[in-house]
């Protein structure tokens, strides 16, 4: 079991959670599982064509998946994934 | 050189071997553009001018709200209503006189991006929308300035710097905004009032380090806080090999559009054209506006309206900087169409009430003084 850390802005749409143990062997799986239990989290975490988002980044520990091997990343055990939306607020 | 009121003042940074004289010097020589006076402009401009930066410019054009108050801590009840630019100088003047602070009391656009940030070493990101946070992002790679950035959700923030030497730009890690109403702004969404202090002296922190050159800079680390847990983490950052930034393709664009807010249809508070008779009627009534003539000096020579003062078009975008956002504005040329233009120049900025002269000077010369020669 990985866990998967759910930033704010995205715990509207998994029913509140903070974090979210979820099984799999990849990231891709990792956040397949993810999004069949949450399937409000789907649309804003990856877009018509199914492919993730470009504000959203994904990282495995401290390393973007961009760098590893993106969806087939593989995970183990006590890994942490981290969802990284951008956000804006500063001025406000 | 410290002056003997300076000794004083910054003793504690002086008895420090990481700060001393040199490094005090070097705050002192230091010029930091703060973009945004709000939640997070509000502890860096405040801590930056306690610390003895040189020059401190700031870039807001709103006023204060009884609602910031619960968070802008630069600004007090007595400033409701007041231009948030000046009520932040206030402030800053009051913690330390000694400092240089220059405002910037516009919207940053594309049209004047660049003229406003070539003049600083740093840059501090504390706006609240994504079309900005790109152009602050584009105008930093093709100046080749760091931009110290942060950014606050609620009981979260992010902070690192970007554009920095060999460092990853913010559409390395993010190369696309997110499509409008998908993300939560903080009016819609609510921040902890204490989070933007936080996180804003963490940028701060590297404008000064990044000043006197101690210390690991957050350079390649993005830096996540989250306030409820109170845990700090670090992921690692990369320059990405397609972003535009490494492939030299970066230049400023149409942000709104970028980031899918729809135009606003412009409402001009006055029509947006004006005839030469009108112009007339106003110089005679001495009403308060400022009249423009965007041609090349060599027309100006061949004839001109008297209360004019000559901007040629293409110096415009520079200019608009020097030029009060709030007064009243006409334009022309010889014919209206360049002065058209210059009116959207202005408007992008930010300017209210810009109306532009039907038919130019030539229609000025039919219809008020036909001494001036028509060419």
């Amino acid at each position: 079991m990985a866990k998967i850390l759910i930033p704010t802005p995205l715990r509207q749409y998994a029913e509140k959670n903070n974090s979210v143990e979820v099984s799999g062997s990849t990231v891709g799986e990792a956040l397949a599982n993810l999004t069949t239990q949450f399937p409000d989290l789907r649309k804003n975490l990856y877009n018509d064509e199914g492919k993730l988002r470009s504000f959203v980044n994904v990282y495995v520990n401290d390393e973007d998946i961009r760098y590893l091997q993106k969806d087939a990343t593989a995970i183990a055990d006590g890994d942490t994934i981290s969802i990284v939306p951008s956000i804006a607020g500063g001025r406000c | 050189m410290l002056t003997q009121e300076e000794v004083s003042r910054y003793s504690r940074h002086l008895i420090m071997p990481e700060v001393g004289v040199a490094g005090q010097e070097k705050l002192k020589a230091a010029k930091v553009l703060l973009i945004g006076t709000g939640g997070l402009g509000a502890p860096v401009a405040m801590y930056l001018a306690a610390a003895g930066v040189g020059t401190i410019g700031l870039v807001d054009f709103d006023v204060v709200d009884v609602s910031n108050l619960q968070r802008q801590v630069i600004h007090g009840t007595k400033d409701i209503g007041k231009k948030k630019i000046d009520s932040a100088e206030e402030t800053m003047r009051d913690i330390n006189p000694l400092i240089n602070i220059i405002k910037h009391e516009v919207a940053l656009s594309s049209a004047n991006a660049l003229e406003i940030l070539k003049d600083y070493d740093i840059i501090a990101d504390g706006t609240d929308n994504f079309p900005t946070r790109f152009l602050i992002n584009d105008a930093c790679v093709l100046l080749n300035k760091p931009n110290v950035y942060a950014s606050i959700f609620r009981f979260e923030g992010q902070a690192t710097i970007f554009a920095a030497e060999g460092g990853p730009c913010y559409r390395c890690l993010y190369p696309e905004p997110p499509p409008p109403g998908l993300v939560p702004s903080c009016a819609e969404g609510g921040v902890l009032g204490i989070l933007p202090g936080v996180v804003g002296l963490l940028q701060a922190t590297e404008v000064v380090k990044l000043i006197l050159g101690a210390g690991e800079p957050l350079v390649g680390r993005l830096l996540l806080y989250d306030a409820l847990a109170m845990k700090f983490r670090e992921l690692k950052l990369r320059k990405n090999p397609e972003c535009l930034c490494a492939t030299g393709q970066v230049k400023l664009i149409d942000y709104e559009q970028f980031c899918g807010i729809p135009k606003q249809p412009e409402p001009p508070p006055m029509s947006a054209e004006i005839s030469p008779k009108e112009v007339k009627a106003l110089i005679d009534a001495k009403e308060n506006f400022v009249l423009i003539d965007v041609r090349e000096p060599h027309e100006f020579q061949i004839g001109r309206i008297p209360t004019s003062t000559l901007i040629p078009l293409g110096d415009l975008p520079k200019k608009v900087a020097e030029l009060d956002p709030n007064a009243n504005y006409v334009l022309h040329c010889k014919m209206g169409g360049r002065s058209a233009k210059g009116c959207d120049v202005l408007r992008q900025a930010g300017f209210k009430n810009v109306r532009n002269m039907t038919g130019g000077i030539s229609a000025w010369s039919d219809q008020v003084d036909p001494s001036v020669p028509k060419y």
